[in-house]
C-alpha cells in the first residue's frame, strides 16, 4: 500500500475540512490544514475523501491547499508541568499563547504543551539492575507543594534498568535507561498518549470511600464516592456552575481536573483569579496546587470543545496511575454533545433524537466508564481513583432531553438541580426529592465506622421529615397550616430547620462554604435532638407556640457558622433546647 | 492577489447562490455580487467544494437571475473599516454611512468576526454601573464587561427602558471615557426612530455609534449587524480605551435569519427549526463582551430578545440564558397594572453580582438588602396566592404584613419615572423604608449592626 504524507483540501464547510490523497492515513490521526497549518484530525474516511474537523477556525482555507499527516492521533504530553496550567481543548498552554501571540486566541498559534523552561529535580526510587514493567514508579519529581509526580515506566516498555540516578532538567531530560528486548531505551519525564484511548488498569473495583466535597446537601443525602460519577443537571440560573466550581473547591481529592467545556469565558477567569487565593482545608495549600484546568470557552472552536473532555480526562487518567485520587469536573457536558451533534450535521450523518447522533449514548457511556477505583499498572498494586461529575444543562430544563437522559443510565449519584429553588434564593438548588446516589449504602458503612455511628440513622430520619413535609405541603396548600394537628406542626418546623438551616449553605460565606462531615452530623443530629425533645413536651401538654418559638431556635439557625475547631459548642447547643424545653413543662 | 470574478450562478436558493467553476477559493470569503443594471450586493462563501461555492447573499436574492449576476471573489473575510471618528455617526446593518456624514476614513481595517478572547488573557468584571433604575442597581447590578440580555415580549416597553439605561448608565468614578453602540436587527422604523431622537434629546448621540437594521431590511444582513457593532466597540474598548455599552436589538430576529440560512442549506435541525450550532454561533456574539487585563476600556453588552409566547424555554432565550450572566425577564402582569419598568424581579438575575458591590463599591449592607428584598418579596407574593385561594382571613398577621409589603415594593421600589435617575443611595433608602414595614425579628438575612445603622426607626 502505497502512503501520502500530504494531500490537498477538496471541500471547506465550517469547522469540516475534506481532503483526498492522504493514502495510509488512519481514523482520529491528526493533520495539518492549509498553508496556515490548522489543527485538525481525522474523522471519518471514504474512500480517497477525508473528513478532518479543524480545531481552529477555518475563514481562508480552499479547495487545492495542501493537507499535512503527522502519523499520530491526537495525543497530549504527560509529566511535571502540568499541575497548575491552563490548557485548551487540545492542550495548548493558554498562559503561553496569551504571552506569546496578545490576547486573542490567533490561528496556528502554538506552543509545547510542557513547559521546557521549566527544571525539575528527579530522585530516582527504581535502582540499576531492577526489573521493570509498565506502570512501575522509576522515581519521583515534587512539581508543588501539595503534588510528587511520580515518574511511570511508559506502556509497552519492560526489561532491566541499565541506568537510573538524580538529574535536574527539564521534562525531556533522558532519566534511566531500559534494556528490553529491543534494545535500551531512553527514558524521560514526559510521555505521550492518545486522547482517545483509554489509559489501561490492572484491575477495576468497585468504589468504596466517600468522596467528601464540604456540601452538607450532597455529603449527607447524595453522597458521591472516590472512583464514582456523578452528574449535575440544571436549567440556566439554577447554579450549576457554583456546584461544580464548590466542587472543584472542596472535594478531598489528591488532584482535580476542571474541564471548562464551551461555557462562558468570565467563568474560568473566576476560577483562575480565585484558586491561588484559596487554601486547602487539610495541607492549607492554595488549590492551585493540585489543580489543572482545561478551558474550552463557547466560542472557541467548537471540534476543540469536542476534544476537550478527552485531553481532561486523559490527563486525569494519568495522576490516577500514580495512585492518586482524582476528581474531574466536566462543565457542561451538554456543550460537549452539542459539538458532537455540531460535526455529525456537517458530516451529514442520519441524526437521531433532536439532531444528536445515534452514537451520543455510546460516547457519554465510554466517557463515564473511563472513571473508577483501580489497581494501577505497575508491580506494587497500588490503589487510585478518578471520580467523574458532568454538568448538564437542558434546554428549557427539561431532563427528559437526550443528553440527561444519556447520562441518567450511566451515572450513579444525581443531583437534580431545580429553578424553582433557585428563584427562592435556597442555594445550592438540588432538590432533595428527586435527587438521588446509588453509592448510599456503601458511604453509610464508611460513615458509620469513621465518623459517627448514628449517622446512617440520622440521615433517614431527617430526609422521612423532609418527604412527609412534601405530602404535608399539598394539603397545607388546600387548607392552610392552622389546620394541621399539633404534631403535624412540628414536623413542619423540624423540616423547615432541615432546609434552612441545614440543606441551605452560603458557598461565598467563608465559613459556610465548606462543612465538614463531622461538623454535618453535628448540626443535622442537634436539629433532630430539638425535634426529639419537643414531641413528648407537646404529649404533656406544653402548647405548641412555645414551642415553635423556643428562644433557642435562633441559636440553632446561626450553629452552621460554628467554626470547625469548636465543634464541642453542639453539645452546649443540645443542652440548651433539653433546659429551654424542660423549663416549659415545670 | 488576483482577483476572480465569475458569471457562472447555477442555482439560487432563498438567500444562498450557488455559483460552479470557481478556483482557488476559500471559506468564509467576501463578494461583490454586482447585478447587470449596475446595482451591487455583498455575500460571504458558506461552503466550498471542489470548483463549487455556495455564497449568502446579505442584502437577500430577490431579483436575481442566475444568468444577470457578476461574482467577485475579494479574497479576504468581511471585514469594517474603524476610525475614532466613527463616534456619533448612523450605519446601515452593512457599515455603509445613512446620516448623510462624510465617508469613514478608516484607521484600520478588522475582520468582523474578531478573534476568540484568551480567557487567559480577561480581567474580571467587577466594576458597578449604576443605571439609576432600582430593579436592577440594588437587585440585580450590572458590572462592567457583563452581558446582560433583557428577556422581554412583544409590546412590552424593553425599548424605553434600554434607552433609559444607554442615558443614565455610568460608573461611580468620574473622567473616564464612555462610548454607546446601538444595533438593531428587524426593529421598526418606529422603535428605531424612538432610540435616535432620544439619543439626540440627551446629546448622547455624539458618543454613540448606530448601526441600523429595520424590520423591512434584508433579513440576511442581521448575520453581520452584531459582528459590525462588536468590532467597533473592541476597536473603541482596547484601542482608544472606551468603556463601551454595547446595546443589541432584538436577538430574536437574529436568530431567525439564521435559522433561514440553516433552512435554505437543508441542515439537520434542533429544535423548533433552529440550527444545531444556534448555541455556539450566539456564543461567538455574546463572548466578545468583557475586559482585558492590562487594558483599560471594557464591553458591557445589553442583548435585548422578545419571547415567542413569553416563554422562557424557548430556544432562543434558553440558549440566552447559558451563555449570558445573568437576564433581566419584564413582566406583562406588572407591565399590565401600569408599572414602569416592568421588572419581573424573582427569575431576574445577575450573575457577577457578588463581586461588584459592598464596602468601597457601593455600600456595606447591600448585599444583605438584596437578599433580604428578595426573600420577603417571595413570601408575600406566596401569601398573596394563598389569600386568593382560601380568601385573606386565612392568612396570619404576619402574612398580612408580608401582602402589604409586597404590594408597597411593586409600587414604590419597582415603579419609577422613565427619567428618575435614583442613585444606588437612593434605591437603598426606598429598600429599607420598605423593609421598615416588617418587623425587625423577621429581617434575618441582615447583619444586626446594620438594623441597628439603618432600620427605620421613625414608623
Amino acid at each position: 500500500m502505497s502512503t501520502n504524507n500530504q494531500g490537498e483540501v477538496v471541500k471547506v464547510s465550517g469547522p469540516l475540512v475534506v481532503a483526498r490523497g492522504l493514502a495510509g492515513a488512519r481514523m482520529y490521526e491528526m493533520v495539518r490544514v492549509g498553508e496556515a497549518k490548522l489543527f485538525g484530525e481525522i474523522i471519518e474516511i471514504r474512500g480517497d475523501e477525508y473528513s478532518i474537523q479543524v480545531y481552529e477556525e477555518t475563514e481562508g482555507i480552499g479547495p487545492g491547499q495542501p493537507v499535512f499527516r503527522t502519523g499520530e492521533a491526537l495525543s497530549v504530553e504527560l509529566g511535571p508541568g502540568l499541575i497548575r496550567s491552563i490548557y485548551d481543548g487540545v492542550q495548548r498552554p493558554l498562559d503561553k499563547i496569551a504571552a506569546q501571540y496578545g490576547e486573542y486566541i490567533v490561528r496556528g498559534a502554538e506552543s509545547p504543551s510542557l513547559d521546557r523552561s521549566l527544571i525539575w529535580k528527579f530522585e530516582p526510587v527504581a535502582k540499576v539492575g531492577d526489573h521493570v514493567v509498565a506502570g512501575d514508579v522509576l522515581g519521583t519529581v515534587r512539581e508543588t507543594k501539595l503534588v510528587i509526580h511520580k515518574i511511570l515506566v511508559p506502556n509497552g516498555v519492560e526489561g532491566t534498568i541499565k541506568k537510573i540516578a538524580p538529574v535536574e532538567g527539564n521534562v525531556d531530560t533522558v532519566i534511566a535507561i531500559v534494556e528490553t528486548d529491543k534494545g535500551p531505551r531512553e527514558l524521560t519525564m514526559v510521555q505521550r498518549w492518545p486522547v482517545r484511548e483509554p489509559r489501561p488498569v490492572a484491575k477495576k473495583l468497585p468504589p468504596l470511600e466517600p468522596l467528601t466535597t464540604g456540601q452538607r446537601v450532597l455529603d449527607m443525602f447524595f453522597p458521591m464516592t472516590k472512583g464514582g460519577t456523578a452528574c449535575v443537571p440544571g436549567p440556566f440560573g439554577s447554579g450549576k456552575t457554583v456546584v461544580q466550581h464548590q466542587l472543584a473547591k472542596w472535594a478531598n481529592a489528591s488532584i482535580v481536573v476542571y474541564v471548562g467545556c464551551g461555557e462562558r469565558g468570565n467563568e474560568m477567569t473566576d476560577v483562575l483569579m480565585e484558586f491561588p487565593e484559596l487554601k486547602d482545608p487539610e495541607s492549607g495549600e492554595p488549590l492551585m496546587e493540585r489543580t489543572v484546568l482545561i478551558a474550552n470557552t463557547s466560542n472557541m472552536p467548537v471540534a476543540a470543545r469536542e476534544a476537550s473532555v478527552f485531553t481532561g480526562i486523559t490527563i486525569a487518567e494519568y495522576f490516577r496511575d500514580m495512585g492518586y485520587s482524582v476528581a474531574l469536573m466536566a462543565d457542561s457536558t451538554s456543550r460537549w454533545a452539542e459539538a458532537m451533534r455540531e460535526m455529525s450535521g456537517r458530516l451529514e450523518e442520519m441524526p437521531g433524537e433532536e439532531g444528536y447522533p445515534a452514537y451520543l449514548g455510546t460516547r457519554i457511556a465510554s466517557f463515564y466508564e473511563r472513571s473508577g477505583n483501580v489497581i494501577c499498572m505497575g508491580s506494587d498494586k497500588r490503589n487510585g481513583t478518578l471520580s467523574l461529575i458532568g454538568a448538564v444543562s437542558p434546554p428549557g430544563g427539561d431532563f427528559s432531553e437526550p443528553v440527561v437522559q444519556a447520562t441518567l443510565r450511566v451515572v450513579k449519584v444525581f443531583w437534580g438541580l431545580d429553578d424553582k429553588l433557585a428563584f427562592a434564593r435556597h442555594f445550592p438548588a438540588i432538590n432533595w426529592l428527586t435527587s438521588y446516589s446509588l453509592y448510599q449504602e456503601v458511604v453509610d458503612k464508611y460513615a458509620n465506622d469513621h465518623y459517627n455511628p448514628k449517622w446512617s440513622e440520622v440521615r433517614r430520619r431527617a430526609m422521612a421529615i423532609l418527604q412527609r413535609e412534601a405530602e404535608l405541603e399539598e394539603l397545607v396548600r388546600l387548607v392552610g397550616m392552622d389546620a394541621l394537628p399539633a404534631d403535624d406542626r412540628l414536623l413542619m418546623q423540624a423540616a423547615k430547620m432541615i432546609r434552612e438551616d441545614f440543606l441551605h449553605q452560603n458557598a461565598f460565606d467563608e465559613l459556610d462554604t465548606y462543612t465538614s462531615m463531622v461538623k454535618q452530623y453535628q448540626l443535622l443530629n442537634t436539629i433532630l435532638h430539638y425535634y426529639d425533645e419537643v414531641r413528648p413536651a407537646l404529649q404533656k401538654g406544653v402548647p405548641l407556640s412555645r414551642l415553635l418559638t423556643l428562644p433557642v431556635l435562633e441559636e440553632i439557625s446561626k450553629a452552621k457558622l460554628i467554626p470547625e475547631n469548636k465543634l464541642e459548642q453542639f453539645d452546649e447547643l443540645r443542652s440548651k433546647v433539653s433546659e429551654q424545653v424542660k423549663g416549659l413543662m415545670s | 492577489m488576483v482577483t476572480k470574478e465569475y458569471r457562472t450562478v447555477k442555482e439560487i436558493i432563498g438567500p444562498l447562490m450557488l455559483i460552479e467553476g470557481v478556483g482557488g477559493i476559500t471559506y468564509g470569503e467576501l463578494t461583490d455580487i454586482r447585478l447587470d443594471d449596475g446595482t451591487m450586493r455583498r455575500g460571504r462563501v458558506l461552503e466550498v467544494h471542489r470548483d463549487r461555492a455556495v455564497v449568502q447573499v446579505f442584502e437577500g436574492t430577490s431579483g436575481l437571475a442566475p444568468q444577470g449576476v457578476t461574482v467577485k471573489f475579494l479574497g479576504k473575510g468581511v471585514e469594517l473599516g474603524v476610525s475614532g471618528d466613527i463616534l456619533g455617526r448612523v450605519f446601515d446593518g452593512f457599515g455603509r454611512p445613512i446620516d448623510d456624514g462624510p465617508p469613514i476614513i478608516p484607521e484600520k481595517w478588522l475582520n468582523i468576526n474578531g478573534n476568540p478572547m484568551n480567557p487567559y488573557s480577561r480581567d474580571y468584571p467587577n466594576e458597578f454601573i449604576q443605571t439609576g433604575i432600582s430593579t436592577i442597581d440594588l437587585l440585580n447590578p450590572l458590572v462592567r464587561g457583563q452581558k446582560l440580555p433583557f428577556f422581554s415580549g412583544s409590546g412590552l416597553p424593553h425599548s424605553r427602558m434600554a434607552a433609559q439605561v444607554a442615558r443614565q448608565a455610568r460608573v461611580l468614578k468620574t473622567g473616564e471615557k464612555f462610548a454607546v453602540i446601538f444595533a438593531t436587527m428587524g426593529i421598526t422604523f418606529e422603535e428605531a426612530e424612538f432610540f435616535i431622537n432620544d439619543f439626540r434629546r440627551t446629546g448622547a448621540l455624539e458618543r454613540a455609534v448606530l448601526f441600523i437594521n429595520l424590520a423591512d431590511d434584508p433579513a440576511i444582513e442581521r448575520i453581520a449587524v452584531p459582528r459590525m457593532a462588536l468590532t467597533v466597540a473592541e476597536f473603541l474598548a482596547y484601542e482608544k480605551d472606551m468603556h463601551v455599552l454595547v446595546i443589541l436589538t432584538d436577538l430574536t430576529n437574529y436568530c431567525e435569519a439564521l435559522r433561514e440560512i440553516s433552512a435554505a442549506r437543508k441542515e439537520v435541525p434542533g429544535r423548533r427549526g433552529y440550527p444545531g450550532y444556534l448555541y455556539t454561533d450566539l456564543s461567538t456574539i455574546y463572548e466578545r463582551a468583557g475586559r482585558i487585563k492590562g487594558k483599560m476600556g471594557s464591553i458591557t453588552q445589553l442583548p435585548v430578545l422578545t419571547m415567542p409566547e413569553d416563554d422562557k424555554t424557548h430556544p432562543i432565550p434558553d440558549l440566552t440564558g447559558y451563555i449570558t450572566e445573568g437576564q433581566i425577564i419584564l413582566s406583562r402582569s406588572l407591565h399590565a397594572q401600569g408599572i414602569y419598568p416592568p421588572v419581573d424581579v424573582l427569575p431576574s438575575l445577575s450573575r457577577l453580582k457578588d463581586k461588584g458591590i459592598g464596602v468601597g463599591k457601593t455600600r456595606e449592607d447591600h448585599a444583605n438588602v438584596m437578599n433580604q428584598l428578595y426573600a420577603a418579596y417571595a413570601r408575600g407574593k406566596n401569601a398573596k396566592e394563598l389569600a386568593v385561594v382560601l380568601g385573606e382571613s386565612a392568612l396570619s398577621d404576619i402574612d398580612l404584613l408580608y401582602v402589604k409589603f409586597a404590594d408597597a415594593f411593586e409600587d414604590r421600589f419597582i415603579r419609577q419615572g422613565e427619567d428618575e435617575n435614583r442613585s444606588i443611595e437612593d434605591s437603598l433608602r426606598i429598600g429599607w423604608e420598605l423593609l421598615g414595614l416588617l418587623p425587625k425579628s423577621e429581617l434575618k438575612r441582615i447583619r444586626p449592626e446594620f438594623i441597628e445603622k439603618y432600620y427605620p426607626e421613625n414608623k
